[in-house]
């Protein structure tokens, strides 16, 4: 068992408000755990502490052996080795966007130019974005950005992704897209942590699913059993707000045919 | 028309001397509100109560004196009143200085304030330092923002320093005058040419100026 990722009895507070109380996860290398649960449960906040965005009151994060802690000296070490992809555009906007891809490699990992820059225009290529190598952040759209995103983690040659509903401001025409890439990230034996709001994709890309609410891990289990068969009430009641909207959703659309 | 004036004796050289005066008043300033516009806009983003109650009572009084009124309470103000001795020139200066700071200091603020953190946060993420967020994500996009805004700052700065002279500076305009008086008799049309070839001589200075800030405007759009 290939532990990569492993979080410790994890505890976070703001002022006196838990947010996240004694989460325990350990994550294989090449496992896709996806995190679901309302809004406002803690997910976005978990994944930030998984790299040192927030800091925590209680417990360690440990990535291969070494602690993430935001006030280390070389946290900035531990973060070349986690990508993160947020849910709201966070392109440069004053570069293009191959020197929003090319940036951190030449700058934090020192490499050549001349080999970033072909490995970049590959990647670019792969999520189908080549042409827009000198474009800027503007001229794209949402989900073009979004990929673009992914490809300025993937260059780092992160061991662990984290994606935290990188679809959600996505028009639903682009969410494909943007979920494909990640399908086929997930293909090739890539450690994800995934957070999304689309069942079906987590059903589809999961390893294991966990279901946070209250700061809380209430369940966790294989995509199947965890979807088709859910042991908490709790869940059960969070599976069924999905399923209910989609029934509202074609009846609204049989009025209309 | 008026124009063979400037051609006697050295006038044409003492209206550009003038203007130099008025272009290097503008620039020392500009460079004071400069530095003390990115200093005191950085110390308005702290979120300090007492800092803002300050700075919010200091912009205002910026924006609601006339700059005269100013060259005069520093000029007569200080010397008369209060018997400490500065220059006109030096006067002129603390004046446009207060004046640039405060508009700096605001466009600083600003610019640093319209920077998500998301930037901040995306930028570490991919694991470049405090340090390198700061000088390839952050500051270029201040930068971007600011640089046009300042320029135009210059160029209403260079064109209000024409009010020096009523603090006896002798700058451009002055100049112009002195040149219209001492003709009055052999070239009644001086007024014309020379307030024209002043009227250019601004434009000349200020062109270049807010072309630059055109250009970079454009091309730094995104
Ligand atoms: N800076 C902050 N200060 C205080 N409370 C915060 C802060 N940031 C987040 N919170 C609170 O922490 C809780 C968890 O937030 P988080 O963003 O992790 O939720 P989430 O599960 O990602 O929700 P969503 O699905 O809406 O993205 C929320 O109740 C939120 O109000
Ligand atoms: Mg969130």
């Amino acid at each position: 068992m290939n532990e990569i990722l492993r979080i410790n009895d994890l505890s976070k507070r703001y002022d006196d408000y838990a947010i996240l109380e004694k989460i325990n996860l350990s994550v294989r290398k090449g496992e896709v755990v996806v995190i679901v649960g309302p809004s406002g449960c803690g997910k976005s906040t978990l994944l930030r502490c998984l790299n040192g965005l927030e800091e925590i009151q209680e417990g360690e994060v440990v990535l291969d052996g070494e602690i993430i802690n935001p006030n280390k000296k070389n946290l900035s070490k531990s973060r070349e080795r986690i990508g993160m992809v947020f849910q709201s555009y966070d392109l440069f906007p004053h570069k293009t966007i191959l020197r929003n891809v090319t940036l951190a490699p030449i700058k934090v990992k020192k490499r050549k130019k001349s080999e970033v820059e072909a490995e970049a225009l590959a990647l670019l290529d792969r999520v189908g974005l080549l042409s827009k190598k000198d474009n800027y952040p503007r001229q794209l759209s949402g989900g073009q950005k979004q990929r673009v995103a992914i490809v300025r983690a993937l260059i780092m040659h992160p061991e662990v992704l984290l994606l935290d509903e990188i679809t959600a401001a996505l028009d639903p025409e682009m969410v494909r897209e943007v979920l494909d890439v990640v399908l086929s990230l997930a293909k090739e034996g890539r450690t994800m942590v995934i957070v999304t709001h689309e069942m079906q994709f987590a059903k589809a890309v999961a390893d294991r699913v966990i279901f946070l609410e209250g700061g809380k891990i209430v369940e966790e289990g294989k995509p199947r059993d965890f979807f088709e068969n859910p042991k908490t009430e709790r869940l059960k009641r969070f599976l069924q707000t999905f399923t209910y909207e989609t029934v509202e959703n074609d009846e609204i659309e049989m009025e209309q045919v | 028309m008026g124009f063979e004036v400037l051609l006697k004796g050295n006038n044409m050289i003492r209206l550009l001397e003038g203007l130099g005066v008025a272009l290097k008043i503008s620039l020392i300033s500009v460079s004071f509100s400069i530095v003390l516009g990115i200093i005191l806009g950085m110390l308005m983003t702290l979120k300090n109560h007492v800092i803002n109650v300050i700075t919010r009572v200091y912009l205002e009084i910026v924006r609601i004196m006339p700059q005269m009124v100013l060259l005069f309470i520093v000029y007569f103000g200080a010397t008369k009143a209060m018997g400490i001795n500065i220059s006109a020139e030096t006067s002129a200066v603390i004046v446009f200085s207060f004046w640039g700071t405060a508009e700096m200091a605001d466009l600083v603020r600003g610019s640093l304030i319209s920077i998500p953190t998301i930037q901040y946060e995306s930028s570490m993420a991919l694991g470049l330092n405090r340090l390198q967020t700061y000088i390839y994500v952050i500051i270029p996009q201040i930068v971007r923002r600011m640089i046009p805004l300042s320029i135009n700052l210059i160029t209403r700065m260079i064109k209000t320093t024409s009010l020096v002279m009523m603090i006896g500076i002798v700058e451009v305009l002055k100049v112009g005058q002195q040149i219209i008086e001492a003709n009055r008799k052999s070239s009644p049309n001086a007024a014309f040419g020379v307030f024209a070839t002043i009227l250019i001589l601004y434009f000349i200075a200020c062109w270049p100026i807010s072309c630059l800030s055109k250009y970079l405007e454009k091309k730094w759009e995104n």
